[in-house]
């Protein structure tokens, strides 16, 4: 009898490690994702389809296409997890049984925690979200952009970064740069929560002549007033605002009491493992993990758990680890990028901006779709370079 | 005065900025000289912190550290 791995979610974590299972363990397990949708969702894109640089169709493909023919796709919603029975239940009624579970179902948008935000914000953290955006961007003739940040955590941390400096540039070329503020709210006293990285932006920021306003935490907004309040008890007014809203683990997760207060998951750090559950792992953003939730997270923490449940179903030694690695493009604008390379023990050195890392953030959004969910990028094209390889004793690392 | 702690805020293994959010978000529920006790492991809360404390006007009254655990006692201005 083949083990039976179901994944819960066919995101970039979902896909990658369903592909490797299935490639890894051959007849020996029968893989299944389970995704509400089947449809797949290259997230990272909504920033530039917020700012006229691509169009939707580009960011949406057919989970089906992106599988592997002996991994099964079930389209359905999982509304509850029995970790005991081993089983799912799904909303249109049956359920699953698995051996082997992972979830990789991601964070939900909670709008709604923030009074006034659904009527007063824009943002683009969804697509709809980031075609309205793009709507409101064209229709925009200049005043006061204010762009923040209305819960923590959220995926993606560099992205509000990326869109002051994107907005910036899309404001000069449409010639209402002059007529317009923009100012970053940070929820911090840096424009960035990573130091190194903060102390490259900001010089940035102050030459295209973005504002900072430190330590305000979103509370509310007031569309009548345009007017939005910080926890810190700071007021902006604004013309246009721009939040990250607030987000919190899926209603599945809530539902089988597997989360903490914020529906994320207990995650061990290294094996994935949630918690007091052997056969049940976690990948993506809907972990409790102090690292970044984005889809570059998930794409590496991915083949670490492909690797745990193949040695789990063949008896091997499990010796794959998760070492928190991340790796970041940060856009500044004007075609420049920078990228941020990080781990639990080493924090990102980033390189000073340059053409070359917007070309290869450019590179990688075309190649996704052939490479990523498929895992065909190469593990060593992956490793950090530079500074940052060096471990803590200064030697070099293997 | 006393240091009564009128609530304590565990933030031990979250990462930067997710303590201060949340110190944000918790000293709002308290009155003016109440004291929130902050637990937190992330060695940029120190920095982070002290910045805050100055930018609010809410009193940093004692910082600890012991075994990794970052306590921080932070009086409501």
């Amino acid at each position: 009898m083949p083990a039976e791995v179901v994944v819960l979610g066919g995101g970039v974590g979902g896909t990658l490690v369903a592909n490797l299972l299935a490639k890894r363990l051959g007849d020996d397990a029968k893989v299944t994702v389970v995704d509400p949708t089947g449809m797949h969702v290259y997230q990272p894109g909504f920033l530039y389809l917020a700012l006229g640089q691509a169009n939707g169709r580009w960011l949406v493909r057919d989970e089906r296409t992106l599988l592997r023919r002996d991994v099964d796709l079930a389209i359905e919603r999982a509304v509850r997890i029995h970790p005991e029975a081993g089983t799912v239940q799904l909303e249109r009624g049956g359920s699953l049984s698995w051996d082997y579970l992972v979830i990789a179902t991601g964070a939900r948008l909670v709008p709604d925690q923030i009074p006034g935000l659904s009527d007063g914000a824009f943002g683009f953290y969804s697509l709809e979200d980031a075609e309205r955006l793009r709507e409101e961007l064209r229709r925009f003739a200049g005043g006061r952009v204010k762009v923040g940040i209305a819960g923590i955590p959220y995926k993606c941390p560099p992205a509000p970064v990326e869109f002051v400096f994107m907005l910036d540039q899309y404001l000069r070329r449409r010639g209402l740069r002059e007529r317009s503020e923009i100012t970053l709210l940070s929820p911090l006293n840096r424009a960035f929560t990573i130091e190194s990285a903060s102390k490259l932006i900001q010089p940035i920021m102050e030459r295209r002549g973005i504002g900072l306003e430190t330590f305000f935490n979103v509370e509310s907004v007031d569309p009548s007033a345009g007017i939005v309040s910080s926890l810190e008890g700071d007021k902006a007014e604004y013309d246009l605002l721009v939040l990250v809203p607030p987000h919190r683990g899926q209603g599945l997760i809530d539902a089988s009491h597997l989360g903490d207060a914020g529906g994320w998951l207990p995650t061990d750090r290294h094996t994935l493992q949630v918690a007091d559950n052997e056969r049940i792992f976690a990948i993506g953003d809907g972990t409790d993990l102090p690292i970044s939730k984005s889809g570059s997270t998930a794409h590496f923490e991915a083949p670490v758990v492909a690797s745990r449940i193949a040695s789990l179903i063949d008896g091997s030694a499990p010796r794959s680890n998760y070492g928190g690695r991340v790796m970041c493009f940060l856009e500044t604008g004007d075609g420049r990028a920078t990228a941020l390379r990080f781990d639990y023990e080493h924090p990102p050195v980033p390189p000073q901006p340059s053409r070359v890392w917007h070309a290869a953030k450019w590179l990688f959004n075309r190649l996704y779709w052939e490479t990523v969910p498929q895992g065909r990028i190469p593990e060593v094209a992956m490793r950090r370079r530079g500074p940052n390889r060096r471990g803590a004793n200064g030697r070099r690392e293997p | 005065m006393s240091t009564t702690i009128a609530r304590t805020l565990d933030m031990k293994g979250f990462a930067c900025p997710l303590p201060i959010a949340k110190t944000a978000q918790a000293i709002r529920e308290l009155v003016t000289g109440d004291v929130l006790e902050v637990l937190a492991t992330d060695p940029g809360s120190v920095p982070d912190f002290d910045a805050w404390s100055v930018s609010t006007g809410h009193q940093l009254v004692e910082r600890t550290e012991e075994d990794g655990v970052f306590r921080f006692l932070i009086r409501k201005g």
